[in-house]
């Protein structure tokens, strides 16, 4: 079962293949987990049930989405033994612990206080449960700051040494944490998961708006999400800018992968639009550029010098094809975004922003969007990360364990069986508990007062509220 | 026996094994029953009685593995190669049955699907890491730092005893703590079940403690040598004394006794298997000592570990607290 290929390349496709899954579900859930805060928050704050509803509505996405998280993410922590033995030897004693950290500081806290924050509002009360709910999302942001930190080190190591059996070790744990590269990472990234989440939950809310314009809830969703995309693309776009500084300080040739350039340009770079990267034989075919660009771009001067792939020896050189088709994709799904913030605030000062049916009607495929732009984005930084594990020091081939190629194909056919049965499910699940519509409150029910609202409608009593005609 | 930063380090992974055995150990048991409780109602109840504390569980056996690689990284370099097999299984099992929580409830047509899915992940998981600590026990083959065994090592007759004997352990866990969580009917049959795990437990403990000791000779000197069979031998007595309890528990129609009681019988064979391993965290092959990460890893995660695993602790009891007592049967799900 090797497919005709190598350990390393089934080693490196099954890694790619799993972190992938792994990655979108946390994508949404650091993002679901913060909007539930708010929500919850607001519940509390205003007593309008409007927020409560919304709350569990988007409760029960979370406990399926959080769930798939939780068993993809084991996944990842035993295949860097598995798989990458020989970095998990050479490496593990700076990036273990950051990992440990993770685990210590991030997973027991949300998984200590998820039960409560699904199943425990009646059994602790509305302050206890707020403070779980935010546990929660502080718990998913904390993670993903330790594993961000960790695979920042992977892509600009720093305050380590190596001995004579050529093991890492620690020098400065400090240098090591806050690595070159990490606090640009960090804010990509998180940022990047607001927005997946802000467009998910504006698709869904469009998407029943379009039923029903009058749908109190949809049009509280779609409002948010729609202030998210307004004010959170913008400085993501402007923290994406940075950290491609960053990285052409620390690594330009992962830049020069991304733009394209197999050959340096001493006086000013062109900004290649599109083109077809032919990495065997280093050149760009069909390329559509615009002079002098790129170099502004990234240097800020028309004629600033800007190293290519050329600069650097052929086996160091990360493949162009993948992060110069990802960087695309990422950057105009950026761009997209922004426009479909600057489109709501439109159409809030026009006051249509329930009612124009084309602005819902872009809304629904930009739900899907975040997520595309986190893996493009995330492979456009690990495919130029390439040849190296960690960056300029460990390769790649260097790091791979002790497996047989049959070993290592017939794992990764497993894990692609099940991830395609299993996630597949999981996602169809996902599109079934977004078309049920949030549900309606008149407004004689809000007199009622917070305590009786709660129960009204029927289905909707704090043990019923998951599952609605699904459930059971 | 020195208290350094590595024998520290090898008590707190210890700690997280031990702690991701017993509370994983039930919530995976009780998916393990799952074919004896065919009704749709009965099998709510029991996963409702989980529901809340399966993912806090859970998150010990990453603390194992990923403290593992932060502290003894060649630890983790060599056994994960070695059990590569076991290790895909058991993370395959443990995909299946953490999903099947909410996907049994997001589908009617499908559910009983999730149901066998959660069954077979359950008991594929228990039963490869039973393989892991059988695999351990019978030694692994390393050489400069790199697992150089074959890949069907750890596929032997006692490996696959000691896997049939934590799926039975665990079946037992998760039967004394239904007992414990449920009431009625349900509970009746769980301390029937409970009967039947408990002796198959004793039974395959037995055998799995009187094979051991010819594996490896040092085993054989650590519990039949003098003056170390002395110290050993409260194992075997107290065993004996959790077995006492849980019979009597289960006959008498107490609750909490009989869980408790399946508790002892895993702490005191993790125990048994300290007193085997010590001083080496992979018998034969490589010691607490020369595994360990350099100083600056193990202080550097110690100051973490010493401040937060009480506190994590603190909240995880307060977990179970909250949702402590029986579970109502007419409760929905969430």
């Amino acid at each position: 079962m090797t497919f005709g290929l190598t350990a390393e390349i089934l080693a490196r496709i099954q890694f790619a293949f799993t972190v992938s899954f792994h990655f979108i579900f946390p994508a949404f859930s650091i993002g679901t987990a913060s909007f539930l805060a708010v929500l919850n928050a607001l519940w509390l704050w205003k007593r309008d049930p409007a927020y409560l509803k919304l709350f569990e509505y988007w409760k029960t996405i979370f406990a399926v989405t959080f769930g798939m998280g939780v068993v993809s993410g084991i996944v990842m922590s035993y295949q860097f033994g598995t798989n990458w033995s020989v970095f998990s030897d050479k490496a593990g004693a700076v990036i273990g612990p950051l990992m440990g950290y993770e685990v210590l500081t991030a997973f027991f806290l949300e998984a200590g206080f998820l039960g409560i924050a699904l199943f425990g509002r009646k059994r602790v009360g509305d302050g206890l449960h707020m403070f779980a709910v935010a546990m929660v999302a502080i718990g998913t942001i904390i993670s993903a700051t330790w594993i961000t930190s960790a695979n920042s080190w992977m892509q600009t190591p720093a305050g380590y040494g190596i001995d004579a059996n050529g093991i890492f070790y620690p020098e400065d744990w400090w240098a090591i944490v806050f690595n070159p590269s990490f606090p640009y990472r960090l804010t990509h990234t998180v940022l990047a998961a607001f927005l997946t989440t802000a467009f998910a939950v504006g698709a869904v809310g469009a998407w029943h708006l379009l039923r029903d314009s009058s749908n109190r809830q949809a049009r509280i969703m779609f409002s948010m999400a729609m202030w998210m995309a307004a004010i959170v693309t913008p400085i993501q776009i402007f923290a994406g800018d940075a950290h491609g500084l960053n990285t052409l300080e620390y690594q330009p040739a992962k830049v020069a992968a991304m733009e394209g350039h197999y050959e340096s340009h001493p006086d000013g770079a062109p900004l290649i639009l599109f083109g077809i990267p032919d990495d065997k034989n280093q050149t760009m075919h069909y390329s559509v550029e615009i002079p002098k660009l790129s170099s502004l771009i990234l240097k800020h001067d028309l004629n600033a010098p800007l190293q290519g792939l050329d600069a650097f020896p052929p086996e160091d050189r990360p493949p162009a094809m993948i992060p110069f088709f990802t960087f695309r994709i990422m950057v105009g799904i950026g761009f997209a975004m922004l426009g479909m913030g600057l489109w709501s605030l439109w159409a809030r000062y026009r006051k249509t922003l329930y009612t124009n049916k084309w602005l819902l009607r872009a809304a629904l495929p930009m739900g899907g969007s975040g997520f595309v732009a986190v893996l493009a984005g995330w492979y456009t930084t690990e495919v130029g990360r390439q040849p190296f594990t960690v960056y300029g020091v460990l390769r790649t081939a260097d790091s791979l364990s002790p497996v047989d190629a049959p070993a290592v194909g017939a794992s990764l056919l497993a894990f692609i069986i099940v991830y395609f049965v299993v996630f597949g499910a999981g996602v169809f699940y996902l599109f079934r508990l977004f078309r049920r519509p949030p549900l309606e409150i008149e407004d004689h029910e809000l007199d009622k007062g917070p305590t009786r609202a709660a129960g009204v409608v029927p289905g909707l009593a704090q043990e019923e509220t998951l599952g609605g005609p699904n459930a059971h | 026996m020195p208290i350094d930063l590595p024998t520290i380090w090898a008590g707190i992974i210890a700690f997280a094994v031990l702690a991701y055995v017993i509370l994983d150990g039930f919530d995976l048991g009780v998916g393990i029953l799952f074919p004896f409780f065919p009704d749709k109602h009965d099998r709510n109840v029991m996963t409702n009685s989980i529901a809340p504390v399966w993912d806090g569980n859970e998150t010990w056996l990453v603390l194992g593995g990923g403290g593992l690689m932060a502290v003894f990284p060649v630890v983790y370099a060599t056994v994960l190669p070695a059990l590569y097999m076991p290790i895909i299984l058991m993370l395959l099992g443990l995909i299946f049955r953490g999903v099947a929580f909410e996907f049994r409830h997001r589908t009617t047509r499908g559910s009983s699907w999730w149901d066998g899915g959660f069954w077979l992940g359950s008991t594929i998981a228990a039963f490869t890491q039973g393989i892991a600590v059988g695999a351990l026990v019978q030694g692994i083959n390393i050489a400069n730092r790199s697992y150089a065994g074959a890949w069907w090592d750890w596929l032997t007759p006692f490996t696959v005893l000691t896997g049939a004997a934590v799926v039975v352990g665990y079946a037992l866990l998760g039967a004394t703590w239904l007992n414990l969580k449920t009431s009625g009917a349900l509970q009746a049959k769980s301390r029937r079940l409970a009967m039947f795990a408990g002796f198959g437990t004793l039974a395959l403990i037995g055998v799995v403690s009187l094979w051991s000791p010819f594996i490896r000779e040092i085993y054989f000197e650590r519990w039949f040598g003098w003056p170390t069979a002395f110290f050993s031998s409260f194992v075997p007595v107290m065993l004996a004394g959790c077995a006492v309890l849980l019979w009597h528990g289960l006959t008498t129609d107490k609750h909490l006794q009989p869980f408790l009681a399946a508790l002892g019988l895993f702490v005191l064979c993790f125990i048994g298997l300290g007193i085997s391993f010590y001083p080496y965290i992979v018998p034969g092959a490589l010691t607490i000592a020369e595994a360990a990460a350099p100083e600056s890893s193990l202080s550097f995660l110690l100051v973490g570990a010493a401040v937060l695993v009480p506190v994590i602790l603190a909240y995880t009891g307060y977990a179970y607290w909250v949702f402590r007592g029986k579970i109502d049967p007419e409760e929905g799900y969430h």
